[in-house]
């Protein structure tokens, strides 16, 4: 029962905040509202029994990721309100279609999970121990996928570096 | 849940935080008193015994001081940020334990123990940068931008060096690392704790997040955010009253979590330096070795640990007093070209010694440390010719 309290009141506050992301003028507060809300998501993980998810989702996207992005926009001075420009062209009503497609599909994914009866996750089914072993026995393959695009990535930011210092 | 869980929980929060605010005025004292020392001053003397009720006539006069808003300041944000600086330092320590005792700490010992703490101190930057940002002062925002680049840069090496002490014991869990170190010096020397500062993979570690730890708490010498001789007080210039007295507080507080962390991690948490426990087994007898044993195994572990967290303080004011700031450029450098390379070749050392055993992973040390006095042993530090500019912006080294 406080469980599910909990749940609402956090996907009441990550709903808000994600609205919040698109509809605030201001760049900085946009960004803020964002980093409220991986922070919400990442406290739903936690009552998810997912805790090295949370706690990763704490530290790359609401730690790194989003300090990176205030960073930049200080950096370049977007940070007036009416900073914006606001363009009339092919993409606004393309991500509006995106996105409306999404939510259409997370709705219809998350409707199923309402009916009484879905299996739960054992308590420690989100240990580092758990997630490690997944990753690098089942999933090893895709790991290591994962790590060349990763290195791909960064010899390609390190060459953009380069030829803009030259 | 019963309430008794509950009313647990709630005393191991008071104790720790009763612990990290009482503590407080102290490390100020000592900070100002260990600079004067070592700056041949007399430091505050006036007030208590040995000046030690300074820091409650200062919080006194904080207290009363005038709040000046900047006019051009985004208000919300600016209100915001010294609650941001302080709320992740306060909660930071929350997976350290000071104890043997699981009823009193540590706060929650999570299966993610290290990761949470990394968790909390990458939030830390937000309250300096927003400070920074939000009060519409070219200083300020100089200082803020310094201060998220530094946090960002640091945090890969942080880990790296923390990643030692996580392969070394298994486990993320505080209290795992702690055992890990209570066995026998290198599984031999019964008498002394296995302490992961005395292995070279510790060594490595340890020292890598020694600097780390500076730069994360934008001490001395990274003290870059706040430099007062180019940035005023860098991202804090604008805030006075108790909203900067919030930001003291949360350098300070963190300060002692990040302590207790390399405490706990790299210098044997609340273990003695010596093993007590045949006295532990002589206490069953009663009488005076069982006297003996309470004290030395329930008593003595938090002084221990207090012990080995001021070390560490009082270390941070020595090369406060002793080294100078580093430039711009010099900070990145230390931390990518250093940090991060060194921290990466300790780790893949550490796992040939959990994979294959000690003796590769020495001889893999020994090539490794003459490799890099073979390549960058006969280096000359490379001269830079720097533009001093009259306006404050960041450090450029002259184009060539």
């Amino acid at each position: 029962m406080g469980e599910r309290v909990l749940f609402f009141i956090l996907a009441i506050v990550a709903i808000l905040s994600a609205g919040g992301v698109v509809f605030s003028r201001n760049p900085v507060r946009s960004a803020l509202l964002l980093v409220l809300n991986f922070f919400t998501l990442a406290l739903i993980y936690f009552t998810l029994s997912a805790q090295f998810i949370g706690a990763l989702q704490v530290i790359v996207y609401a730690g790194a990721i989003m300090v990176l992005f205030l960073f930049v926009i200080m950096l370049l001075n977007l940070g007036s309100p009416d900073a914006v420009p606001q363009e009339r062209d092919l993409k606004r009503p393309l991500a509006y279609l995106i996105g409306f497609g999404i939510l259409a599909t997370l709705i219809a994914q998350s409707l199923a999970l309402l009916i009484p009866g879905v299996p739960q996750a054992s308590p420690d089914a989100g240990t580092a121990r758990v997630i490690g072993l997944a990753l690098f026995t089942q999933w090893a393959y895709p790991l290591l996928l994962m790590g060349v695009l990763l290195t791909v990535g960064v010899i390609g930011s390190i060459l953009l570096a380069r030829r803009r210092a030259s | 849940m019963t309430l008794a869980d509950f009313g647990w929980a709630i005393l191991r929060i008071a104790i720790m935080l009763g612990f990290l605010l009482s503590v407080l005025p102290l490390v100020i004292w000592l900070e100002r008193r260990a600079l004067a020392w070592f700056q041949n001053r007399v430091g505050p003397n006036r007030l208590g015994p040995f000046g030690l009720l300074q820091p409650m006539a200062d919080a006194a006069k904080l207290f009363f001081k005038e709040e000046i808003v900047p006019a051009s300041a985004d208000r919300l944000i600016w209100a915001l940020a010294p609650a941001l600086s302080l709320f992740p330092a306060l909660v930071a320590a929350a997976t350290i334990p000071w104890g043997p005792n699981r009823l009193l700490t540590p706060v929650a010992d999570v299966d993610i123990g290290l990761l949470y703490f990394l968790a909390m101190s990458s939030l830390a930057a937000y309250g300096v940068l927003l400070a920074g940002w939000s009060s519409n002062n070219k200083y300020s925002l100089l200082g803020g931008l310094r201060a998220s680049a530094q946090v960002i840069s640091y945090e890969l090496g942080m880990g790296l060096a923390l990643a030692t002490a996580v392969l070394a014991s298994g486990s993320f869990r505080m209290t795992s690392i702690v055992e890990m170190q209570a066995q026998p010096l290198w599984g031999v020397v019964p008498f002394l704790h296995n302490w992961l500062i005395f292995t070279p993979w510790g060594l490595i570690g340890g020292a890598l997040f020694f600097v780390c730890m500076l730069a994360e708490t934008n001490r001395a010498p990274f003290d870059l955010p706040e430099a007062e001789s180019e940035l005023v007080a860098g991202y804090q210039t604008e805030y006075s009253s108790m909203k900067f007295a919030a930001f003291f507080m949360g350098e300070y507080i963190a300060i002692l979590a990040i302590c207790g962390i390399m405490t706990t991690c790299f210098l044997g948490g609340y273990l003695a330096p010596i093993n007590f426990s045949p006295i532990q087994t002589l206490g069953e007898q009663g009488g005076f070795w069982g006297v003996l044993a309470t004290l030395t195994g329930a008593l003595m572990p938090p002084f221990w640990f207090v012990l080995k967290l001021f070390g560490l303080f009082f270390s941070f004011l020595w090369i406060r007093a002793t080294l100078l700031r580093l430039r711009y450029d010099q900070l990145m450098n230390v931390g990518w070209r250093f940090l991060i390379p060194v921290g990466l070749v300790n780790l893949a050392l550490l796992t040939v010694y959990v994979i294959w055993g000690w003796i590769p992973s020495l001889i893999g040390y020994a090539v490794a440390i003459a490799l890099y006095f073979a390549i960058f042993g006969s280096r000359k530090p490379e001269r830079r010719e720097v533009i001093l500019v009259s306006e404050a912006q960041p450090y450029r080294p002259k184009e060539a």
